[in-house]
C-alpha cells in the first residue's frame, strides 16, 4: 500500500512539473524543471525496481541533457517570443488524441499483473535461465550483452552516428561570429570562486572511481557502459566548467577523443568478428572461449567496454563542442 | 480502484499529451525540444509500468528473492534513454545552426524570413548569385530551396 501511495506521489509531481514547463515562458527555469522532472522520474523507475533505468536516467536527464540544453539556450534566447503559443487548435488535436489514448487504456492489462504477456513470452525465459545460459546476477546486463547484443549493438553505433551529426553540423568553424576566446573561456574558469574549485577537486576523483565501479560491477548490480559512460563524461565536464575550457580541452583533445569515440563501437564489432572467424554467429561468445560460461564473462566484458567507452567520448565530444559554440556567439549577447 | 489500479497508464497518457502540447503549440524550438523529452519520458514510464510486477523485486538474482520484475523493458528502456539524448543533442545542434542561419529559433518569424526569400527569389531571378553581406549572418537565406 505503501509503494502505492509513493508511485501516485511521484507521477502526479511528474504531471505537475510539466504543466509547469508547459506554461513558463522562461527556458532557464523550463531547463531547470526538465532536469528536476528526470530526477524525480529517476526516483519513480527504482519504485518500479528497474534501477538500471534509475541509474540512467538520474546521470543523463538531469545531467548531460540539462548541460546541452543551457548551451543552446545561451546560443538562442533566454525568453520564449511573446504571442509564440497558439493554444487553440492545439488543445482541440491533444483532447483527441487523449481520448483515443484513454480509449485504448481499456484494453491494458492490470498494472502489477504476473501474468500479461509482458512476463509470459521470453521476459520469464531470461528470468529462469539466464543465470544458467550467461552465469552472472544482473538479468538486465545479460540481456542488453548477451541476448539482445545485436540490439544494443545497433544502439552503440546510433550514439556514435549521433556524436557525427553534431560535429558535422557544430565542429567546423562558425559562419564570422568566432571571437579570440579567451575572456569567454575565463569567465567559465571561475577565478574567484575557491570553494567551487576546491570541492570540484575533491569531487572529481572519486566520481572517476565510481564510473569505473559502475563499468566494471555491472554484471553484479546495477551499471554497465551507458551509465558509466555518462557519469565519467560528468566528471569532465565539471572539470571544464570549474577550470575552464582551454584547460579541459588540453588535457582531453578533441582529436584523440573524436578517435577514441571510433575505438568502442570498433572493439564492440570485432568481438563480432571474431565469433564470425571462429564458425560462430555473429557476437556469439561461445567462440571466445572453451568454456561456454568463461565465454559469456569475456564477452560481456568486452561489449560492455565498447559501450562505456563509445559513451563517454561521444558525450564529452557533445559538450565540447555544445559549449565552445555557446561561448562563440554566447558573447556577442 | 479498477480506475486506481490502472494510475500509472493514466499519468502516461497525460504526460505525453501534455509533451505533444507542447511541441506543437510552442514556436520556440528549444521547447518544443523539451517537449519532445517530456513525450520520451512517459513512453519509459509506459514500459516500465508493464514490466512491473506486485511485489517482486529488481531482476538482480539475489539470495531469498523468487518473483523478479520483467527485464526487458528495463534493457529497451536503458539504451533508449541513451539513444535519446545522443538524437536530442542532434536537434539541439540543428536549432543552434538555425538561430545561426536565420537570427531567430521562433517558428513564425522562421517561416517569414523563408517566405520573404522565396518571393525575393522568384520575382528578381539574378544570373549571377548574388552577393551575401559576410558580416550578417542574419540574411544567409540565399542557398535556401522552397
Amino acid at each position: 500500500m505503501i509503494e502505492f501511495v509513493i508511485n501516485v506521489v511521484l507521477l502526479s509531481f511528474l504531471v505537475l512539473l510539466a504543466l509547469t514547463i508547459a506554461r513558463t515562458k522562461d527556458l532557464l527555469s523550463s531547463v531547470m524543471l526538465c532536469g528536476l522532472y528526470s530526477l524525480v522520474s529517476a526516483v519513480f523507475f527504482v519504485t518500479m525496481d528497474a534501477v538500471d533505468v534509475a541509474f540512467t536516467e538520474a546521470a543523463v536527464g538531469a545531467g548531460i541533457s540539462s548541460l546541452l540544453m543551457l548551451a543552446a539556450m545561451m546560443v538562442t534566447s533566454r525568453y520564449e517570443k511573446a504571442n509564440s503559443i497558439q493554444p487553440k487548435a492545439a488543445l482541440v488535436v491533444v483532447f483527441l488524441t487523449g481520448v483515443l489514448l484513454f480509449y485504448g487504456l481499456i484494453d491494458m492489462p492490470m498494472f502489477g499483473d504476473p501474468n500479461t504477456p509482458v512476463q509470459q513470452q521470453v521476459s520469464s525465459h531470461y528470468i529462469e535461465e539466464s543465470m544458467e545460459e550467461i552465469g552472472i546476477p544482473n538479468m538486465v546486463t545479460s540481456v542488453l550483452a548477451s541476448y539482445r547484443s545485436y540490439d544494443t549493438f545497433g544502439e552503440t553505433v546510433v550514439i556514435f552516428t549521433a556524436g557525427i551529426g553534431v560535429l558535422a553540423l557544430l565542429g567546423g568553424r562558425g559562419a564570422g561570429i568566432r571571437k579570440p576566446s579567451s575572456p569567454a573561456a575565463s569567465r567559465s574558469a571561475f577565478p574567484d570562486h575557491l570553494i567551487l574549485r576546491v570541492i570540484s577537486k575533491l569531487l572529481i576523483p572519486p566520481i572517476m572511481l565510481f564510473a569505473l565501479y559502475v563499468q566494471f560491477h555491472g554484471d553484479y548490480g546495477p551499471g554497465g557502459g551507458f551509465q558509466a559512460g555518462v557519469i565519467f563524461a560528468a566528471a569532465i565536464a565539471l572539470y571544464a566548467m570549474v577550470f575552464g575550457f582551454e584547460r579541459a580541452r588540453k588535457r582531453f583533445p578533441l582529436p584523440v577523443i573524436r578517435f577514441v569515440s571510433a575505438v568502442g563501437v570498433l572493439l564492440y564489432g570485432s568481438v563480432g568478428m571474431v565469433s564470425i572467424l571462429n564458425g560462430h554467429a555473429f557476437l556469439d561468445y561461445h567462440a571466445l572461449s572453451a568454456n561456454a560460461l568463461s565465454g559469456q564473462h569475456l564477452g560481456i566484458f568486452l561489449v560492455e567496454l565498447g559501450v562505456g567507452i563509445t559513451v563517454t567520448s561521444v558525450m564529452i565530444l557533445l559538450f565540447f563542442t555544445f559549449s565552445e559554440r555557446a561561448m562563440q556567439s554566447g558573447g556577442q549577447e | 480502484m479498477n480506475l486506481l489500479a490502472q494510475y500509472n497508464y493514466w499519468v502516461v497518457i497525460i504526460l505525453m499529451m501534455l509533451g505533444f502540447y507542447i511541441v506543437i503549440s510552442h514556436g520556440n524550438l528549444v521547447k518544443k525540444l523539451m517537449g519532445l523529452g517530456i513525450f520520451q519520458t512517459s513512453v519509459f514510464i509506459l514500459y516500465i509500468s508493464m514490466g512491473n510486477v506486485e511485489g517482486a523485486t529488481a531482476p538482480i538474482l539475489a539470495e531469498g528473492y523468487q518473483s523478479f520484475s520483467s527485464p526487458l523493458p528495463h534493457v529497451l528502456i536503458l539504451t533508449a534513454i541513451v539513444v535519446g539524448i545522443a538524437t536530442t543533442a542532434v536537434g539541439l545542434a540543428l536549432v543552434m545552426r538555425i538561430r545561426e542561419a536565420y537570427g531567430t529559433v521562433e517558428e513564425d518569424e522562421i517561416q517569414t524570413i523563408d517566405n520573404a526569400a522565396s518571393v525575393t527569389q522568384a520575382e528578381v531571378v539574378p544570373l549571377e548569385p548574388h552577393p551575401v553581406a559576410e558580416d550578417e549572418p542574419k540574411r544567409k537565406v540565399g542557398n535556401k530551396d522552397s
